[in-house]
């Protein structure tokens, strides 16, 4: 990476971070390499398996075409945002669990912020709603039933 | 409780679902620095030079290459099947993206810049591209004229049938290669310890066989085995593709942690990935089978070839499987089947799920339903009166002892797909007009269970069951966890063996410092044949804690109780373990040099059946409704299982119908998720998995047959077996059946003098 490093702010999962980072370097790279936000994974870094998938200002990306720079400022959410170390597991990652929506688990962080982006926007969707919502999510694992179990039924646990 | 039958929730599930799931490229190690490899580019030729491009401070970087295993005396040869293939070329190159050099640095940037500053001068030889021109042999680049494998498995004489018989069909039927695609790519991370007793390597990552990588260090470095220690982390994917390539990946990392005295982090992005390591070997299938008035089976002859690749890697027991899968889950007198495994200049082919038996089984499959057209015959009956059943004998002689009821199976899965009735509706309304054709179609088939023939004898794999300080017990197995399921399967079978909840059971890392070689988790043996060695461990070990006099000997023992027994019996007599290792069931016999006898331990039996709908605008083609209903023994946990019935069903999906790796002089070019195109939520329908438990395998933990690889058998000849009937257009041959190769099929049905299909290649 060449230039000079530019200042960064960042909120991360409600935590501001003021860091040093390269213009054009990835997101992806910030949350993993500077802040060591592993949860997120790089699965192909051309934004075609949205396993970088995180929140940014509310709206889900794919954190390996954004760059740093692009992110000044941002609200970010990460899939270490909804539980921590000892928490409960929110109703989306418990529904992930026990549907065996995760597999192999590689795609899993970035399948549930899709899934967080997509339940925001669309609280009770149907499997149409649900296939086209997950559509830039690859998994290779599931073949996406069990997926699509997990979101319907964490959708109708947060029915009134 | 937690046993055999129950949906227990996934072990790992939390820490999957939570981001805290450590795969390698998220471990920072102290110290540590990054490791890259340059290639060559041409498919074949002699390096006559590397040259160092200006501009890169070279002086700060680790650099091997052939020389550097030549200078400290070290093997340069995967020690695999047969010890062929260079971890680093030295002098002939033999496909291209063969490594020729490694480099290490801090700076993963400046690493990139490096890489592709180095240029490999090579004098280019005229290459080997396909299986075909391999089989001509003009140009000799590898094994015996082009051979890394052949066999012969006959049952009778087929040759004077073919006069006699009321039909004789025969047809050409070829398979493309498949990425496997995981969506964590291949990683591996290095530490040498140059200790006053002299070096010991620890290398950590993503793979699935931690003793096959052991083995491949142990003789690179000619180090005694336990300077060697291989662990798992969390893997992302593997389907095979982590069985065999991990281990000159290890290889790499360890050359550049010893030379550079850092632990070295090498994980390959999306291209080199995909453009570099194993794929699905392409085929090509040669059937001839003569059938009686009523369509009764008589003779059938296979030609079997598959495109290795450089080297030999699993290349021969991926021929013999698919060898030992040609005639399909049919009754025949008369058998031929010859199998040949040849050498290209291209990057090896390697395990991916089904290991050679898809390949074979798409081209029985497709094969019956144009011999049902040929004949005029309603390809269920055709399947009916010739499927296997109990008494009868396969290709190898062996007998099913099983009570299989596979027409049965058929007819419940096509009730399941409502096939009569679709096929009807489909018919009129095809026949009425417009863009859309509907069809349905199905396959039948099996899957052999373990390793081929005496492959488990000679593993002669061991588990163990241990007593833990706070009266827990902890499984020790090797076999890897990589989203299958298998934690979570075999904490089931332990819990069961014990009689108790499933949270007194661990499982120990695989992790060669810890646990003892049970054999790599591949072939859909880890639940059968290592879970069943679980199985009697963890029996053994309760009956110790009787025998000690820990346990009472009748009765159940609640939780608490066992706790607290396991826990005086650790302290009081220091830990207590068992262990079980493999041995071959009786009558289980295995000639492999006349490849006669009982060629797997058992089978799990499937039909899949389709429905599609082809676009004749676009020839986009959509599958609209799956049903796979399967015969695999006791099923432990439903719903993991039907997660991986699922998930193969796409993968077999896919390699039908859109995976297709385009190459140019031996490169693949389309290396990249933009345009190899797997499926997405948009792309596939609901699969309807469906269990059968007709049939527990006696020697299985609870009954279990493995099941792993069967769902990507059955996809692929399903879907264009409707497409068959929704385009009533035999000539459908090859997978996958892009857009393109359909308009192709239907142009060259109607205008037989159209340019054949093409095969991906660019000349």
């Amino acid at each position: 990476m060449t230039g000079a490093r530019i200042p960064l702010t960042l909120t991360v999962n409600g935590r501001r971070h003021e860091l040093e980072a390269y213009p054009m370097a990835r997101l992806l790279d910030v949350l993993r390499d500077d802040l060591g936000l592993t949860g997120t994974k790089e699965g192909c870094g051309e934004g075609e398996c949205g396993a970088c998938s995180v929140l940014m200002n509310g709206e889900v990306v794919n954190s390996c075409l954004v760059p740093a720079i692009q992110a000044q400022g941002a609200e970010l959410r990460t899939i270490e945002g909804l539980a921590g170390d000892g928490e409960a597991l929110s109703p989306l990652q418990a529904a992930f669990v026990a549907c065996n929506g995760a597999q192999c688990g590689f795609c899993t962080p970035g399948m549930v912020m899709a899934s967080v982006d997509l339940l925001a926007r669309s609280p009770h969707p149907d499997e149409a709603r649900i296939r086209t919502g997950l559509a830039g999510n690859i998994c290779r694992c599931t073949g996406y039933g069990k997926i699509i179990d997990a979101v319907a039924r964490a959708a109708a646990e947060e029915r009134p | 409780m937690d046993g055999i039958g129950s949906s227990a929730p996934r072990r790992e599930g939390r820490e999957k679902l939570t981001g805290s799931a450590r795969y390698v490229a998220d471990q920072a190690w102290p110290g540590g620095i990054f490791g890259a490899t340059v290639r060559s580019r041409c498919a074949r030729g002699r390096i006559t030079g590397i040259r160092f491009g200006p501009g890169i401070p070279w002086e700060e970087f680790t650099i091997v290459t052939a020389q550097d295993l030549r200078a400290a005396g070290w093997n340069n040869r995967v020690d695999f099947i047969e010890r062929d293939q260079p971890f680093l070329a030295e002098g002939e190159i033999r496909h291209a993206e063969e490594p020729v050099l490694l480099l290490a640095h801090p700076d993963r940037y400046l690493l990139e810049r490096a890489r592709r500053a180095v240029t490999v001068a090579v004098e280019e030889l005229p290459p080997v591209l396909d299986l075909d021109a391999a089989l001509e042999a003009e140009i000799l680049v590898g094994g015996k004229a082009n051979l890394f494998k052949e066999i012969l498995i006959e049952r009778g004489d087929p040759d004077p049938v073919w006069a006699s018989a009321a039909h004789v069909v025969s047809g050409e039927y070829r398979t493309g290669a498949q990425e496997q695609l995981y969506i964590e790519t291949n990683g591996m991370c290095a530490q040498v310890d140059q200790g006053p007793d002299g070096p010991s390597l620890v290398v950590r990552g993503s793979l699935q066989c931690p003793y096959y990588i052991h083995k491949a260090l142990a003789h690179l470095f000619q180090l005694p085995a336990e300077r060697v220690r291989v662990v798992q982390m969390h893997t992302g994917g593997a389907f095979g593709g982590k069985e065999e390539y991990p281990s000159i990946l290890a290889g790499h990392t360890a050359l550049l942690a010893w030379k550079s005295g850092h632990p070295v982090t090498l994980v390959y992005d999306r291209e080199e990935d995909m453009a570099c390591t194993t794929k699905r070997h392409p085929s090509r299938s040669r059937l001839r089978t003569a059938f009686d008035a009523e369509g009764r089976l008589l003779a059938m002859e296979s030609d079997f070839v598959l495109d290795a690749g450089a080297y030999t890697t699993l290349s021969p027991v991926v021929l013999s499987r698919g060898a030992l899968h040609a005639l399909g889950p049919y009754r025949c007198p008369q058998v031929r089947i010859h199998a040949r495994a040849v050498a290209t200049n291209t990057p090896p082919s390697g395990a991916f799920r089904g290991f050679g038996a898809p390949q074979s089984l798409f081209a029985m499959e497709r094969h019956m339903d144009i011999a049902a057209r040929r004949m005029g015959m309603d390809p269920v009956q055709l399947r009916r009166i010739n499927l296997l059943r109990r008494g009868d004998r396969m290709a190898t002689g062996q007998e099913v002892t099983e009570d299989l009821d596979l027409p049965g199976l058929m007819d419940r899965a096509l009730a399941d797909l409502d096939y009569q009735g679709r096929r009807a509706a489909h018919q009129r309304a095809n026949a009425a007009g417009g863009p859309l054709r509907r069809g349905v179609g199905f396959s039948v088939f099996m899957h052999g269970c373990g390793f081929t023939g005496s492959g488990e004898k000679y593993l002669a794999s061991v588990t163990g069951v241990e007593t833990r300080a706070d009266g827990r017990v902890r499984v020790l197995a090797a076999a890897t966890e990589m989203g299958q399921g298998k934690e979570t399967v075999f904490g089931q079978i332990a819990a069961e063996a014990l009689g108790v909840p499933g949270e007194l059971v661990e499982l120990a890392a695989a992790d060669t410092a810890v646990v003892p070689n049970s054999g790599p988790t591949v072939a859909s043996r880890s639940t059968m044949v290592v879970g069943k060695l679980v199985q009697d461990a963890a029996v053994a070990l309760r009956q110790l804690l009787v025998q000690r006099g820990f346990l009472a000997a009748e009765g159940a023992t609640g939780a608490v109780a066992f706790r607290a027994a396991v826990a005086r019996a650790h302290a009081e007599a220091g830990p207590l373990s068992c262990h079980a290792q493999y041995q071959q069931p009786e009558g289980l016999v295995w000639d492999e040099l006349r490849y006669r006898g009982d060629a797997y331990p058992t089978f799990a039996w499937a039909c899949y059946a389709a429905e599609v709908c082809v676009d004749t605008v676009t020839w986009e083609v959509k599958v609209e409704d799956f049903v796979a209903r399967q015969e695999v023994g006791r099923v432990i946990n439903p719903t993991l299982a039907a997660g991986q019935i699922e998930g193969g069903v796409a993968q077999g999906i896919g390699w039908g119908l859109w995976e297709q790796v385009v190459t140019d002089r031996g490169r693949m070019v389309n290396n990249q998720m933009t345009n190899y195109i797997v499926a997405t939520a948009m792309d596939l329908p609901r699969i309807r998995v469906a269990f059968e438990e007709r049939n527990p395998y006696a020697l299985g933990p609870g009954g279990a047959k493995g099941l792993g690889e069967l769902p990507m058998d059955g996809p692929a000849p399903a879907l264009l077996n409707a497409l068959q009937a929704a385009l009533d257009l035999p000539e459908l041959l090859e997978v996958p059946m892009t857009p393109e190769r359909l308009l192709q099929a239907v142009q060259a049905a109607h205008d037989p003098g159209a340019p054949a299909p093409d095969r991906g290649g660019r000349p």
